[in-house]
């Protein structure tokens, strides 16, 4: 499995760990409505697991993003930033919002795979 | 959702209509449809949208004195306000504060008051407990109420009946819409020209379903209403006006006519008249004021405003990047001496500093039809 879910409703494909892509899911961008703003992270910064890596916005609501797994932010989604609706759009695609070097895989592997983040969303 | 919230007569429609239902005050209510607050918004704009505001309280106050004794709880001239014509006012308390903000519409036999749907019990009983004696205070909980706003909301209703597009501004009149025996007042809380209709409850879900057959209608929720009133730079009460403030600090005297000033025939005599006079003439030490972001980080209720040098001037009570605007905008309540118009101050977001400037409001000019 390439792409893992966290609880916060963010994912992260890990293809290439070197530069590991993060957003956030179809159901976050969904319960925010129409994103208007995104606050991306430091690239160059290390952030621990957990760790407030970003903020989004919509018109209603602001929300945090937090760090899947710890490592170094490389890259940062400008097109998203120019236009962030595109996370509305194409959430896990064009909707990706930072690149970051994983330094601890184990942290990847304790998040959610498909199966256990849908059965999570069946829950709410 | 929790199942002790109150639906409306529309609850079903919404539902059909996709709607995300969110609790506000006490009632289940859409907060969007899935076109999503922006594409509403610009929905209401430029063409028509249907709200349902049948959470709002709706009274009748029947008998001869009831304008009189109406003054007797708001700054504002009642006695001479002429049959079908609308205006705003404000309930206030002993200290000058705001217990509400309302709509009252003097009618064939009685006034019709619209209040907000988290005060409409308070709301209620104050006017029974202070003005009780002197009229009838009837709560109409079998009305629903719907407001049709935006440029084209003359054209989808007129088609209904055609003596809607006769009103003007702040007036209302009669009228037989879809069946039902509706009031319908030339008013709104978006900025746009647009009616808000009271209708009967049981025959409320037949109207809204008409207009939505209206080519230019589509339903818009409480998101858009609040973005909209927001750019037209209309109060949220319990947002940029509460208790603690005054009809001064808000920046709504233009809602305090002469005859209720000092110098006018029926000066004062309304709940914290001393403290709303004294504020007249020698000014509030706040005032409300419109913020318009110099940056894209939309600024919201409760950010601190700062000087260059991070003291604190004050605080904003409602903010969103707006939709029309394209811009952050917000309603604050600054400092008086930093309240004039282009002054730059700072908003304090997530630790950062981000910069605003005083601006006029409406953000967006209204669109009111006048006549």
């Amino acid at each position: 499995m390439t792409t893992m879910f966290t609880p916060d409703h963010e994912w992260i494909n890990i293809e290439d760990h070197e530069a590991a892509v993060v957003g956030i899911t179809l159901h976050a961008q969904d319960a925010l409505g129409d994103i208007v703003f995104v606050d991306l992270p430091e690239v160059g910064r290390t952030y621990k697991r957990g760790e407030v890596v970003g903020v989004v916005e919509s018109v209603k609501a602001a929300a945090d993003m937090y760090m899947p797994a710890e490592g170094e932010v490389v890259e940062v989604n400008e097109a998203l930033r120019a236009d962030p609706a595109l996370a509305n759009r194409d959430p896990m695609g064009e909707g990706w919002f930072f690149k970051v070097h994983v330094t601890h895989m184990e942290q990847f592997d304790e998040l959610m795979d498909p199966p256990a983040y849908d059965a999570l969303l069946k829950k709410l | 959702m929790s199942t002790d919230l109150s639906k409306t007569p529309l609850h079903d429609l919404h539902a059909e209509l996709g709607a995300k239902m969110v609790p506000f005050a006490g009632y289940a209510m859409p907060v969007n449809y899935p076109a999503g607050i922006i594409a509403e918004h610009k929905q209401c704009r430029d063409s028509a949208a249907l709200f349902d505001v049948s959470h709002m309280g709706q009274l009748r106050l029947v008998g001869d004195d009831a304008a009189r004794a109406l003054e007797a709880l708001v700054p504002v001239d009642v006695v001479d306000l002429g049959l079908h014509k609308q205006r705003y006012a404000l309930f206030t308390n002993p200290s000058g504060g705001i217990l509400d903000d309302l709509m009252i519409t003097r009618r064939e036999g009685d006034l019709l008051v619209i209040v907000n749907a988290a005060c409409k019990a308070a709301d209620t009983q104050h006017l029974i407990t202070h003005i009780g004696a002197r009229c009838t205070v009837v709560p109409l909980p079998d009305r629903a109420l719907l407001a049709l706003q935006g440029p084209k909301a003359v054209n989808a209703l007129s088609r209904l009946e055609a003596g809607v597009a006769r009103l003007t501004f702040m007036t209302g009149g009669a009228f037989r819409l879809a069946g039902a025996d509706c009031y319908v007042t030339r008013s709104g809380y978006t900025g746009e020209d647009g009616f808000e209709i009271s209708v009967p409850a049981d025959q409320a879900v037949a109207l809204a379903m008409a207009l939505l057959r209206e080519p230019e209608v589509k339903p818009a929720g409480l998101g858009a209403r609040d973005t909209l009133r927001l750019e037209a730079g209309l109060c949220l009460y319990g947002h940029d006006i509460d208790s603690k403030t005054t009809p001064v600090e808000a920046a709504l005297t233009w809602a305090i006519q002469k005859v209720r000033r000092p110098g006018g025939a029926r000066a004062g005599g309304y709940p914290g008249a001393a403290v709303v006079e004294a504020q007249l003439a020698s000014g509030a030490p706040v005032k409300r004021v419109g913020l318009v972001g110099l940056e894209r980080v939309p600024v919201r209720e409760g950010a601190v405003l700062v000087d260059a040098q991070g003291r604190r001037l004050g605080h904003v009570t409602s903010g969103t990047l707006a939709p029309t605007v394209n811009q952050p905008v917000a309603m604050a309540y600054l400092a008086a001496n930093h309240a004039q118009l282009h002054h730059e101050v700072f908003a304090e977001v997530r630790g950062k500093r981000v910069p605003m400037r005083v601006a006029a409001m409406p953000f967006v000019p209204h669109g009111y039809f006048r006549g």
